[in-house]
């Protein structure tokens, strides 16, 4: 059963901050949610193989050709902070 | 686990503890980049130094949308490494995402392989000392690069203190193969040398230049220990952040005493990652135990499995070239050479291939060895220079081993030779020639200096008549002085005891 | 002269090619009819006014160069699909300001067209929803009945086709994001095979499902636009060549075709005049010459919470992105990076991304991938072998589209679970990867009924023609009068709710076309 430190600690993973009466409303609605999904372990599936992907294609590369890409004024025109021509981030802390 | 002669084994080996001996086991784990064209999952051009975020793309920044679509190259060069570490290569490999976040990786989840990568079950044998040692290699998968995190104000360069940090993503999603070895390595210095060849063997596949500086080849440890002649395993810690192999060696030194003290005060190793400091040689704990990474793997839907054509992995496997360890053995055997100067010789493929070139020539091969390992890398080594560049082509080098051979010159005037070719940027010949550096053997012009030797150290000669005929040699060495060694040992000798006994 | 509820794409082709109307003219009354509706609908985040008089007019002057099947005509795109030059949000706060760089490949191939975009159309925020309750910035409205809601994620585009606010328009299908709200409008909606339309440029909610399609008030019109934005792509490792080019259909019968109604499908909740409308057209398939059994899925029930495995799984890396760090929504004032993260993300994304995002985060973590997400990908093995079994007796499979018809707003938006429930008959299609179209087959309450095929993977012509004989027998021509706002609005109680970022709710973004 999830609980409030797990929302917490699944929050931190996630790096979501969460007010705290989201946790409790949250923690709540996981809950529900799960209980739900849990109806998967009605089955047994010990002998069925899992599918991460409904294509069959395998092998799908490109040639190693350098292709025109952003300009730095491009790549640089949507970010919140720039400093020297490099995207500015707060300290690692 | 080792190779040649598992029973006797270093003295480097063993870490004297209070109350017995103790052993290290060691694994590596080697991330090396490619020097593809292009990044792994985009079409952005590989740089070095160019100016910061001038090879991006929405791919490489993970603008909304983006999708990642796998450098064939790439996996062709990670296929060669995979293939001369003698690893299986399965017929299919998956990649996954691992998620974390931190500034250098934009998506927050690095695009890497999991539990099916590319190759599985190598090994890599490598010389320590005298002894030749194996290491399984585990598996060597692909990946994708971080970008540049610079990090300013504060102590310039430093995390701790940096007011705030700066991300470049030119090198971000340049291509990575990481090679992840088991736990065989018996020593800090045994480390040492595995990287260093295992970096000569990268270089010699032609997929990365493994350029130190540039940070091209990077390396994590794992280290425990046990008590020595055991089969169990330690607890284990990993050591980040040794840039250069002489910090390898210095972190993995540091850390086995500190281990032993722990288990001999009765304590356990704790597992967790130290950051070793080059500045004061120690190791300090990077993270806490609650912030340990939770990954959260998972097939990455945007690539599809790549599937590895058993007949294009032989194409891959047959274009090999002759990798350091079997030449070393060739040259042995097809030169004459002793194991140490083959391993001096044959390891590094460059410096291998100018010695055949001038072996080549028709030249004696050990003694085209000695002048390669003595003063040809010697000047490589001061000029800077790879092997096979600069003035000393093996056509002229091999010219200066005929003519010591032939005795034309002394092997003291070819070293002048050696010089001069270097310089002037001439044929040995020429420069014999121009500095009149030929050998002397004509009695008629050594005999006037022979007497004036003879005459000018009389007490030398009394001693000589009185019995002490080991000064013959003090006047060798003058008649070799006064012709600025060119005249003939032999000639010198016999005109010397003519002189004497007479 | 134009009737925007009314004209078919293809109709609109003949006016414009008969000389009858102009591309101007033509985008002109849409943006008129988008000026008159819209601060009813809410269809549109971005009405790219300007820009599209200006291109449709340049096609107009420029015709010769500028031919093609699609030139000069109209058309709403979803706002999870990036087009340079015009802001794309995905409905987030996150991405209020986010300009993109890059054009997706469908959108591109469009543009290649020379089709006139009106503008980028509202859905739940990152597609994550079955209203379009859960954008940041509007609640689109349903405009067969204000007071309800438009279906979601692509609210936005069906609302604005079923509004005449848009000839036609393109959505995206992760569980049912396209057809829901086609049947809750009643237009016709499809999600193709997975891999047929590029990704590039699709701003992924669950990269394994999703999928881009038509939403288009004809099966004709469907096709016709879904044929233009196919093919494989060398930017998306996971899309396909085609198997075969997709036709324009034309087929009136439906001889010989064996149609399985899977009796799960019907088991669960449906409602009875949805039940009724479904039946009827059943009925109409047999008269076309089809035959209809019943057929067995047996994993259906599975299906969802597989889904609400999956789908929030894979979200929880693809929103990872979205750090404040290098385009969109930074909170202010963090003192380190990992509070900037966490900051950002808190205040950026609204309570339905969140809630994914902790399922996805939570089913991948330690200890849970084997109970949560291994399993899931299994029984996602077991509902393709569903429909592989089934298609071998079956050329497709039928049901409602949606258990109900469009609800109240706010009625659902308080519970998860309820809402999810919305997909139980589209999500099994999205975990097997196959093509299914829904088209409007009468009315319940007068509201409209969804009917849906599915077929084996690749067989979009074979679904495409069963649905135009389907269409034209059941004739279904009723328009929405945009009626019963009023009591909806003062019955409200959803409008808070369906706020989730709340001061953001009303505004627009601000970005422009340039
Ligand atoms: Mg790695
Ligand atoms: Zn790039």
């Amino acid at each position: 059963m999830i609980g409030e430190d797990d929302v917490r600690h699944v929050a931190r993973l996630a790096r979501l901050h969460l007010e705290q009466d989201e946790v409790g409303r949250m923690t709540g609605e996981l809950a529900r949610i799960l209980a739900h999904i849990d109806k998967m372990s009605e089955l047994d599936i010990s002998a069925v193989p899992p599918t991460a992907h409904v294509l069959d294609v395998v092998g799908v590369t490109r040639s190693d050709r350098v292709e025109p890409g952003l300009s730095r004024e491009e790549a640089l025109r949507n970010a919140p902070a720039v400093v020297d021509d490099c995207f500015r981030v707060p300290k690692m802390g | 686990m080792t190779g040649g002669d598992a029973a006797v084994r270093g003295a480097d080996r063993i870490v004297r503890g209070m109350r017995g001996d103790w052993e290290a086991v060691i694994g590596l784990e080697v991330h090396v980049e490619l020097d593809t064209a292009t990044k792994m999952f985009c079409s952005c051009a590989v740089t070095k130094g160019d100016p910061p975020n001038t090879h991006t793309c929405p791919v490489c920044l993970a603008h909304p949308g983006a999708l990642p679509v796998v450098n064939q190259r790439a996996v062709e060069y990670a296929t060669r490494i995979a293939l001369a570490l003698d690893c299986t290569v399965p017929p299919r490999n998956v990649f996954h995402r691992k998620n974390y976040f931190y500034p250098d990786l934009p998506k927050a989840y690095q695009i890497s392989q999991y539990d099916e990568p590319l190759a599985v079950d190598g090994c890599f044998d490598y010389w320590s000392g005298d002894e030749k040692l194996r290491c399984r290699i585990d598996r060597v998968h692909m990946e994708e690069d971080a970008a540049k995190l610079i990090h300013a104000g504060g102590e310039t360069g430093r995390i701790t203190g940096s007011e705030y940090s700066l991300v470049d993503f030119n090198r971000g999603g340049t291509p990575l193969v990481e090679i992840v070895t088991e736990p065989d390595i018996p020593s800090p210095a045994a480390a040492r040398d595995f990287l260093q060849q295992l970096r000569e063997l990268v270089i010699e596949l032609g997929v990365s230049e493994c350029n130190m500086e540039e940070g091209q080849v990077r390396w994590d440890a794992n280290i425990s220990v046990r008590p020595a002649g055991s089969s169990t395993l330690g607890t284990r810690t990993e050591l980040k952040n040794m840039n250069s192999f002489r910090f390898l060696q210095q972190a993995l030194e540091s850390e086995l005493p500190r281990q032993v003290g722990i288990l001999e005060a009765g304590g356990t190793v704790e597992q967790e990652t130290l950051h070793f400091d080059p500045e004061t040689g120690t190791t300090t704990p990077l993270r806490s135990k609650e912030e340990a990474h939770d990954y959260r793997y998972f097939p990455e839907p945007d690539l599809v499995p790549l599937a590895m054509d058993p007949a294009w992995v032989e194409e891959v496997r047959a274009s090999l070239p002759e990798l350091p360890l079997a030449r070393v053995a060739r040259f042995a055997e097809q030169y004459g050479l002793s194991r140490a100067d083959a391993r001096v010789i044959a390891g590094p493929g460059a410096l291998a291939r100018f010695y055949e070139a001038v072996v080549a020539q028709g030249v004696d091969p050990k003694l085209a060895a000695n002048w390669t390992m003595g003063e040809y890398l010697a000047h490589l080594n001061a000029a800077g220079l790879e092997p096979g560049h600069g003035h000393v082509t093996p056509e002229r080098l091999a010219a200066l081993v005929r003519l010591v051979a032939d005795g034309v010159v002394s092997t003291s005037a070819a070293k002048d030779v050696f010089t001069k070719m270097i310089e002037e940027r001439a044929e040995p010949a020429a420069i014999v020639a121009k500095h009149g550096l030929g050998r002397i053997s004509d009695s008629a012009a050594l005999g006037p200096v022979v007497a004036e030797v003879v005459a000018a150290n009389p007490s030398q000669v009394e001693q000589y008549r009185g019995g002490k005929r080991q000064v013959l040699g003090f006047f060798v060495g003058q008649v070799m002085k006064a012709t600025g060694g060119r005249a003939d040992p032999a000639v010198v000798n016999e005109l010397l005891q003519k002189a004497l006994d007479g | 002269m134009v009737d925007t509820m009314r004209l078919t794409a293809r109709e609109a082709k003949k006016l414009l090619v008969d000389g009858e109307v102009s591309s101007a003219e033509l985008t002109k009354a849409y943006l008129d009819r988008i000026a008159a509706v819209e601060d009813r609908v809410h269809a549109y985040i971005l009405v790219t006014a300007d820009n599209a008089a200006k291109y449709s007019t340049k096609v107009d002057r420029e015709m010769q160069a500028m031919r093609g099947p699609l030139a000069g005509l109209p058309i709403a795109v979803k706002d999870n699909m990036v087009t340079e030059g015009v802001t794309t949000t995905c409905a987030s706060r996150i991405l209020h300001n986010y300009m993109p760089v890059y054009t997706a490949t469908a959108v591109r191939r469009l543009w290649d067209d020379h089709v006139v975009m009106l503008g980028k159309t509202n859905l739940d925020e990152f597609a994550m929803g079955s209203s379009t309750e859960n954008s940041g910035f509007a609640v689109t409205r349903n405009p067969w009945d204000l007071g309800t809601v438009p279906g979601g994620s692509s609210g936005g585009s069906a609302a604005a086709v079923a509004a005449g606010e848009a000839l036609w328009a393109l959505g995206s299908d992760t569980g049912g994001s396209i057809r829901q709200p086609a049947a809750l409008c009643g237009v016709v909606g499809m999600k193709p095979t997975y891999g047929l339309v590029s990704r590039y440029g699709l701003v992924a909610f669950a990269s394994s499902l999703d999928q881009i399609g038509p939403l288009t008030r004809s099966v004709h019109d469907c096709a016709l636009l879904l044929r233009h934005i196919v093919g494989k792509d060398p930017r998306d490792a996971t899309s396909v060549v085609a198997p075969a080019p997709i036709e324009l259909p034309s087929a009136e019968r439906l001889d010989g075709l064996r149609v399985g109604i899977p009796r799960e499908y019907l088991a669960a909740g449906i409602e009875p005049g949805v039940r009724a409308r479904f039946e009827e057209a059943v009925a109409l398939i047999e008269e076309l010459g089809g035959r209809c059994v019943e057929v067995s899925l047996p994993h259906t029930e599975y299906a969802l919470p597989a889904y609400y495995i999956i789908a929030p799984a894979e979200a929880s890396a693809n929103l990872a992105r979205f750090d404040g760090v290098r385009y969109g929504y930074r909170a202010a004032d963090a003192d380190d990076v990992v509070t900037m993260y966490e900051r950002t993300r808190g205040e950026g994304f609204g309570p339905e991304v969140k809630r994914r995002i902790m399922i996805g985060t939570y089913a991948l973590s330690a200890g849970y991938y084997e109970a949560y997400y291994g399993r899931a990908q299994r029984v996602r093995t077991l509902v393709r072998r569903d429909f592989t079994d089934v298609f071998g007796e079956v050329d497709l499979v039928a049901s409602p589209t949606s258990p109900t018809v469009a609800f109240p707003v706010g009625a659902r938006a308080a519970d998860p679970l309820a809402m999810y429930v919305s997909d139980v008959c589209t999500i099994p299609a999205n975990l097997a990867g196959l093509p299914a179209l829904s088209i409007p087959c009468g009315l319940s309450d007068g509201l409209p009924v969804g009917f849906q095929f599915v077929g084996p993977a690749f067989s979009e012509n074979r679904v495409l023609d069963a649905a135009h004989a389907l269409e034209t027998a059941l004739g279904f021509t009723a328009t929405p009068s945009l009626g019963g706002a009023e009591a909806a609005l003062s019955q409200s109680g959803g409008a808070e709710a369906a706020s989730p970022t709340g001061d953001a709710a009303s505004a627009p973004p601000e970005g422009t076309a340039s």
